[in-house]
């Protein structure tokens, strides 16, 4: 029965009802759940009041929802002929934002679309894993092991990190060099090579260091340790540590929780509501979130592993990763095990742009599940 | 296609890894949750107090003091002060403009409330003008439609309503300074205000009462959010004391410009109904912080306001130490009832002559006429026979030569010479004149206006050795008070020579007479010289009074008390270069006693 359906479907497109039957539903209950999650969370942070967060939030996973469900409609083979088509206009976008940014002498990251504000940033890290996929879906395992092999996806990767480092956004660049770096991984880069690069790393630091100005240096030091500005970014990882740990086990309780509601949490709306979060409903509610975010990763793995296609397999690690690195680098942040880097908890955190990306990321990994028999060739 | 195969194997693989290090970097996370939430729980629920929970201190009222009467001697004003928040008012400047239409403000002012507008956040009271009249107020309440984000608010100020009179005795308030000992949260309060001098200071503890505190949420801005907790204080205790408000003003009026002391004893307790220290400062101006001007005007006047004389001005006794000499005298047996000296005017020792007062003599004298005229000739002879050691032994006896003790600072103890003290602290041996000056209350002889006071009570009271104080005893203390070694028939033989100096012709202070119903004084007059007469002087004559200096006037005392019959008061008057004893300090003392008999008949 399960062979004779492999074989009907292997090399054909499915029909929309086929598709929609073989959504993983749990996966897009874990979805929706953490949505609900967050716009709880916002309610919370307005002091219990839907505006000006929690119904925006609502209305952003909707429009997520629907953007996601139509990627899964979407033919699977649609994004890999795209994927590179997809990678250049990111690229351009983000160009964009760069010049326009400097004209406006100021940092600017996104582009008004008029209903939402478009950061490139965010498209690109879809768009790079998609590219990079492509790219190594395309190789062999000869090619990947030749240092010439790599520099296509290594210059695909740099270039938009470059970019967006100059924003200047640390976290999204970082994001998008380990997203891909785990892709390197995956695929089968030897270890040694990253070892290499690690160790030049170490070696172009000193180097580098020299070169910077005084300014740039202080930007730095106090970017590696918070707690040498205790009024600025280390005032955030303080209040941020008070609040998680006057949690406690069970918590303040929902809307009581008093380091955010009496404002000493700052953008506890944003990057810091995983804390707000802890703080009013304790370890049991934290790690919850971090369970279900385990399903959700562990989900697109087993995605990935069911799939009968390489890019397909590559394409669901790399977003899925990339998800990993969002929750990851959000919770390490405000609990005080990194540095401050700006990077907001998906899914619960208020903003648009990343809803948007991370929901297209869950439609592109689902797609990848749907047409899990599909072997897509090399292309 | 095997290398395809192996491509596969190997992101499989590499995957699984890949996950397995993702699924290890969570539990990172877990841990690190459980160590800030169950670990560290504690500390960060602290620290997340300290971050909402402010803490004020309430101030509780000072304790009020209250004469023996129930008038009140030292209370807490309100001090009305007029804020502005603000964040209450649409435009701070024309709300401040408005107000010093009503009240001028002087630049000084205005350049400070400009300051702190700028350094305090917007919700914050900031102080426009402190102690504002009633009438102030009124103003300002009644301006309140032009005057949006104005308040006012009060506070307590300590208030001395008889000001200088009572000042040597309750001193004043100030603030803490670095020096005072912090044992008290409420000493850390800005503005808080502690005794300084005076009783406000000997009763510090238990005027101040214990601080209450009010346990307030913030916000990160500072903002008070609700009130969580309130724990009211204990206000402080209020202080009756034996003081009699009436007698105390009728004494300090009775100096008018001179500078001296009284103290008015009752003899049978202690109790002091009237302490008078002139001239004095104003505590009410000590308490609201002294201007450096007027401070340093009073450091350098030579009447000293800033001085408690009662108690810290040393003065030789002179003829009021006579009773002292008298009743050793009859102690050790060489003054008899019928014992009688003769007075030349003056008495020869070896080659220096030691004058009377009178310059031509008295004549023969007893004990009681030599008290009644103040003879020193009998009182050369009579400190002669008997040596210093009997007085001193007597003086001490009688509270002179230490210090009484009545709490308040800065109390010196006179001096009592002995035979040994002059070879102990002067290295020299006693010499029969020394005998002489003895003898008269001078030389060496130092007291103090509260120890004569407490002399006088416990010659007049049966002999009882009692305490001034300011505060009624207890019957128990009362009980335990005992009576001084000395034979009764003595100390009557020196009220006697007492009465006779008010109420006897010739007496010093016969002038000063009074008989209220039957009830009359007795006393002892005393006049000393601050410095040596010249024999030139004596030849031509001394310089009286006005014609000489303030600084080198006598000083004039006067130890009474009153009823005779059956004495109930003690007095001491000193008039520091006053004249003489009995034309300016006697009838001062005089009309003391007979105000308290006139006030304790209209009581009954």
């Amino acid at each position: 029965m399960y062979k004779s359906y492999e074989t009907t479907f292997k090399n054909q497109s499915l029909t929309i009802r086929e598709k929609l039957v073989n959504i993983s539903f749990s996966y897009v209950f874990l979805i929706v759940l953490l949505g609900a999650i967050g716009t709880f969370m916002l309610y919370s942070a307005a002091n219990g009041h839907w505006s000006p967060w929690a119904i925006n939030h609502l209305m952003r996973i909707g429009l997520g929802f629907s953007v996601m469900m139509f990627i899964v409609l979407l033919d699977i083979k649609i994004i890999l002929r795209y994927s590179y088509l997809f990678y250049f206009a990111a690229l351009i976008l983000l160009v964009i934002v760069e010049v326009t940014g400097y004209v406006g002498m100021g940092a600017q990251r996104w582009i008004n679309l008029g209903f939402m504000k478009l950061q490139p940033s965010e498209v690109m890290k879809i768009a790079v894993v998609l590219a990079v996929a492509k790219y190594f879906n395309s190789t062999s395992l000869q090619s990947i092991e030749t240092v010439k092999g790599l520099m296509p996806p290594l210059l695909m990767v740099l270039t938009p990190a470059f970019l967006v480092l100059t924003q200047p956004d640390l976290g999204t660049s970082l994001m998008l060099l380990l997203t891909v770096g785990a892709m390197f991984f995956v695929v089968g880069v030897k270890l040694w090579k990253f070892g290499a690069v690690f160790i030049g790393a170490l070696v172009a630091m000193p180097v580098a260091w020299g070169l910077m100005h005084k300014y740039q240096q202080n930007r730095v030091l106090t970017f590696l340790d918070p707690e040498r500005d205790p009024l600025g970014t280390g005032y955030h990882i303080i209040q941020s540590k008070i609040a998680l740990g006057s949690g406690g086990i069970w918590g303040k309780g929902f809307l009581k929780g008093t380091q955010s509601h009496l404002n000493f949490l700052p953008e506890k709306h944003t990057d810091f509501i995983y804390t707000m979060l802890s703080e009013e409903f304790g370890l049991i509610g934290a790690v919850f979130i971090v369970f279900l975010n385990v399903l959700i990763i562990a989900y697109g793995y087993s995605f990935a592993l069911k799939s009968n296609s390489y890019f397909g397999k590559l394409v669901a690690i790399g977003l899925t990763t990339n998800y990993f690195f969002y929750v990851f680098i959000n919770m390490a942040m405000v609990l005080g095990l990194l540095p401050v880097v700006g990077v907001p908890l998906p899914l619960i955190s208020y903003g648009g742009t990343v809803i948007l990306s991370v929901m297209t990321s869950f439609g592109i990994i689902l797609s990848v599940y749907v047409n899990r028999h599909q072997n897509l060739g090399k292309d | 296609m095997n290398r395809d195969n192996d491509k596969g194997k190997v992101l499989i693989k590499r995957s699984l890894i890949l996950g397995l290090i993702q699924f290890v970097l969570l539990l990172v996370i877990v841990t690190r949750l459980y160590y800030l939430q169950v670990f560290q729980a504690n500390k960060y629920r602290m620290l997340a107090d300290e971050n909402r929970i402010s803490t004020r201190i309430l101030i509780p009222p000072r304790g009020l003091f209250y004469d023996r009467n129930g008038v009140v001697l030292a209370t807490n004003r309100q001090n009305f002060q007029a804020l502005i928040v603000a964040e209450q008012t649409p435009d701070v400047k024309s709300t401040l403009e408005a107000f010093s239409k009503l009240m001028p403000l002087s630049d000084a002012e205005i350049k400070r409330i400009r300051k702190e507008l700028k350094r305090k956040r917007s919700f914050v009271p900031i102080k426009i003008k402190e102690n504002l009249s009633w009438e102030d107020v009124s103003k300002i309440q009644l301006n309140a439609p032009d005057l949006p984000g104005v308040i006012i608010d009060e506070g307590l100020s300590r208030y001395y309503p008889y000001g200088e009179k009572l000042a040597h005795v309750l001193g004043y308030v100030s603030s803490v300074s670095d020096k005072d000992v912090k044992d008290d949260p409420l000493l850390e309060v800005p503005g808080f205000k502690i005794g300084k001098a005076g009783l406000e200071k000997l009763f510090e503890k238990r005027l101040r009462g214990q601080g209450g505190n009010l346990q307030l949420e913030v916000n990160a801005y500072g903002r008070v959010m609700k009130e969580i907790e309130r724990v009211d204080g204990v206000p402080g205790e209020k202080i009756d004391l034996t003081i009699d408000a009436r007698l105390q003003e009728k004494a300090y009026d009775l100096f008018g410009e001179e500078s001296g002391a009284v103290i008015l004893l009752d003899v049978r307790t202690g109790e002091i109904l009237s302490f008078v220290s002139t001239p004095a400062y104003d505590p009410n101006l000590m308490s609201q912080g002294m201007p450096t001007k007027i401070w340093n005007i009073m450091q350098n006047n030579e009447r000293r306001p800033l001085s408690n004389k009662a108690i810290s001005g040393q003065y030789s006794p002179g003829s009021t130490f006579k009773m002292i000499v008298a009743l050793a005298g009859m102690e050790a047996q060489s003054v008899k009832k019928d014992t009688k000296h003769f007075c030349s005017g003056k008495l020869m020792l070896g080659s220096h002559t030691f004058h009377c007062w009178k310059k031509h003599g008295h004549g023969y004298m007893d004990v009681v006429q030599a008290i009644q005229h103040s003879c020193d000739v009998f009182f050369y002879e009579t400190a002669q026979r008997i040596g210093v050691d009997k007085i001193a032994e007597v003086a001490r006896k009688f509270g002179l030569g230490k210090k009484v003790d009545i709490g308040l600072g800065y109390e010196l103890s006179g001096l009592i010479p002995t035979r040994d003290w002059k070879k102990k602290y002067r290295n020299e041996s006693w010499q029969k004149g020394d005998n002489f000056n003895a003898g008269i209350g001078q030389g060496y002889v130092l007291s103090t206006p509260i120890q004569l006071a407490s002399m006088i009570a416990k010659l007049v009271n049966g002999g009882y050795d009692i305490k001034p104080t300011f505060t009624k005893p207890t019957q128990a203390e009362l009980n335990s008070i005992k009576k001084i070694n000395v034979r009764d028939e003595h100390l009557t033989k020196i009220k006697d020579g007492m009465y006779s100096v008010v109420n006897v012709p010739g007496g010093t202070a016969f002038m000063s007479r009074f008989n209220y119903n039957g009830i009359k004084m007795g006393g002892k007059t005393g006049t000393t010289q601050v410095r040596r007469i010249t024999l030139k002087e004596r030849q031509t004559g001394v310089l009286k009074g006005e014609a000489l200096p303030w600084k080198l006037r006598n000083h004039a005392l006067f130890v009474g008390y009153a009823p005779h019959d059956n004495p109930k008061y003690a007095i001491a008057v000193l008039v520091e270069h006053g004249g003489g004893g009995s034309s300016v300090a006697a009838p001062i003392g005089s009309k003391i006693l007979l105000e308290a008999i006139k006030l304790d008949d209209m009581k009954e």
